[in-house]
């Protein structure tokens, strides 16, 4: 189409279409994260907000062990589900790519996606009804005799947290690995079985890197999510399970300490940044060295 | 040997995936307050109770004037960012996909308390217009995933015949681009719908006197006697994502149809 129209005016046509939803982005989004910034350098005394810049928050944050086991504890849970969503969802998408038969994959896809948009509240409290103390577990386990007393170690801890998000986040780690496997050029696959190799060394030596792209999405999808997940921890993770998104709400909420609020989520997206950054990097290296072999 | 593992995994995995909700139906209509097997009976109570809320009802009025709003909206803003970065080369065209993009790369926490601080700090009263600002802020990427495909698949040259034959570029969109993408316009705004909808931290930040549908169910969730009602509303909940999710799912194959692409996977 920009062959026969001028440069500059396919250059002004885009700009002016793209105009209008980058201005809501900068104005709801950029505009709002920088006086989030802002907000972490001034302090709250009860109602009244002290603009005085200063680091006091972050010092507090720093040293308060609160604020650190639940930044910790929020990595943790946060890692756990990612690997587990990621080493279950693999094989899954596997299966979808490369064993089902192709009249089936759209199936299989919608069939992934459904529980994707089905109330995300309700999926986590049906786990609590499920792992409750009075739950479905432990009423059908001593219906059926098999326990005498409800178990009470399944509900209310960060075990439960890390089921609950696994669960809920499962199918968000399918679809991004199946759609890089789905781009793996099949003859490749039969290039190696006509030169000998093994279905093992198939995997390993060429569908596995060429669906590391998908593998790290998969990663990031689930990760960036969960670390700052406030419903799973609030429903299911009792005092023991609460993460760094529940002690946020306190602080903007109850405590009425919306400067500290927003120094943790700062520091809680920094994490998350970083975090995010260091599985590229990895993914990376990983890449050129299996280019390099 | 190895394909009937798989093929056994993927059978086990999907019944993991589905378990937890196959209780909301059964639990919607047992005959019982106690969230518990054995089953106790039918009975279409928990249904009937939902009818009597007054609370739930303006919820459900508050949650579908937002999730509307935000889903035309996030759908005109995709459909203008789209266009442009699938037509036109222009500088800062990365940059400012990027920041349009990024709210899906963002844990909803923190575009909640971002936006909650912006209306702390303008003295401002929140109120069902805050939550569709934010929910319009992460449907537009899903949006955009969504439309992009229409765009692509879309030819050319049927514009460029409707320029030389004369009509203006508004004309054209209106009488060419839009009934071609029209599936791919429908599927955005049910999917935004869809999220809006669904979305609780957000809103849980955001509303003011008037909670939404999630909101309401929260504050269900405390009182032991309450959820049988709200495994009820669950039920119908998930009818109605079904029903929207299968809606857009073969609108989209019809654009894909009609767009004269073959996608991936065909009938089933």
């Amino acid at each position: 189409m920009s062959r026969r129209m001028p440069f500059d005016a396919d250059t002004r046509r885009g700009l002016s279409q793209i105009s209008l939803p980058f201005a809501f982005s900068i104005l709801l989004l950029a505009a709002p994260l920088a006086l989030l910034l802002a907000m972490s350098f001034w302090t709250q005394d009860f109602l009244t907000l002290d603009r005085t810049p200063t680091i006091a928050n972050f010092v507090e944050v720093w040293n308060s062990p609160i604020y650190r086991t639940l930044m910790l504890r929020s990595l943790k849970i946060s890692l756990i589900v990612t690997f587990l969503t990621v080493s279950l969802a693999y094989p899954a998408a596997y299966y979808m790519s490369f064993v089902a038969p192709d009249n089936r994959k759209a199936l299989l896809v919608f069939l992934i996606t459904i529980p994707f948009w089905t109330s995300y509240l309700m999926r986590i409290f049906l786990w609590k009804v499920i792992l409750g103390y009075n739950g479905v577990l432990n009423e059908s386990l001593m219906g059926i005799g098999l326990i005498r007393e409800p178990l009470d170690f399944i509900l209310y801890n960060q075990f439960a947290v890390a089921l609950t998000l696994s669960h809920a986040w499962l199918p968000f780690a399918v679809l991004p690995i199946f759609v890089v496997m789905e781009k793996v050029n099949r003859s490749y696959l039969e290039a190696a079985q006509d030169l000998g190799d093994t279905p093992f060394q198939r995997f390993r030596r060429i569908t596995l890197p060429l669906s590391m792209p998908g593998v790290v999405a998969a990663t990031l999808i689930v990760f960036i999510p969960t670390i700052g997940d406030y419903v799973t921890p609030k429903l299911v993770g009792g005092s023991s399970g609460l993460m760094i998104a529940n002690m946020i709400e306190v602080q903007f909420k109850n405590a009425n300490n919306a400067p500290l609020g927003a120094t943790l989520a700062l520091m809680a997206l920094l994490l998350v940044s970083s975090v995010a950054g260091l599985f590229v990097w990895i993914n990376r290296r990983y890449l050129k060295e299996e280019g390099a072999a | 040997m190895s394909k009937r593992i798989l093929t056994i995994f993927m059978i086990v995995f999907v019944l993991f995936l589905y378990a937890p909700t196959l209780l909301l139906p059964i639990f919607a209509f047992n005959d019982s307050s106690i969230i518990a097997f054995p089953l106790s009976g039918f009975t279409l109570d928990w249904f009937k109770s939902l009818a009597a809320a007054v609370e739930l009802r303006k919820a459900a009025v508050t949650s579908l004037t937002i999730a509307v709003t935000s889903a035309v909206i996030a759908t005109i803003l995709a459909l203008l960012a789209t266009s442009a970065t699938v037509r036109y080369r222009f500088p800062g065209k990365g940059a400012m996909i990027g920041t349009i993009m990024l709210p899906m790369f963002l844990p909803e926490i923190i575009i909640g308390v971002s936006l909650l601080t912006v209306v702390l700090l303008a003295g401002l009263e929140l109120s069902i217009y805050t939550i569709i600002m934010g929910h319009v802020l992460i449907c537009t990427p899903f949006c955009i995933a969504i439309l992009r495909s229409s765009f692509q698949q879309l030819d050319p040259s049927l514009e460029e015949a409707s320029l030389d034959l004369g009509e203006s570029r508004l004309t054209t969109f209106r009488r060419v681009t839009l009934p071609l993408i029209m599936p791919g316009v429908i599927s955005s705004l049910l999917i935004a719908f869809t999220i809006s909808l669904d979305e609780f931290v957000i809103a849980f930040f955001l509303s003011g006197t008037k909670p939404t549908l999630p909101v309401y169910i929260w504050s269900q969730l405390r009182f032991p006697q309450r959820i049988p009602s709200v495994m009820a509303l669950g039920t119908l909940l998930l009818l109605l994502s079904i029903i929207l999710l299968t809606l857009s799912e073969l609108l989209r194959r019809r654009s894909a149809r009609r767009l004269g692409k073959d996608m991936a996977g065909g009938a089933w």
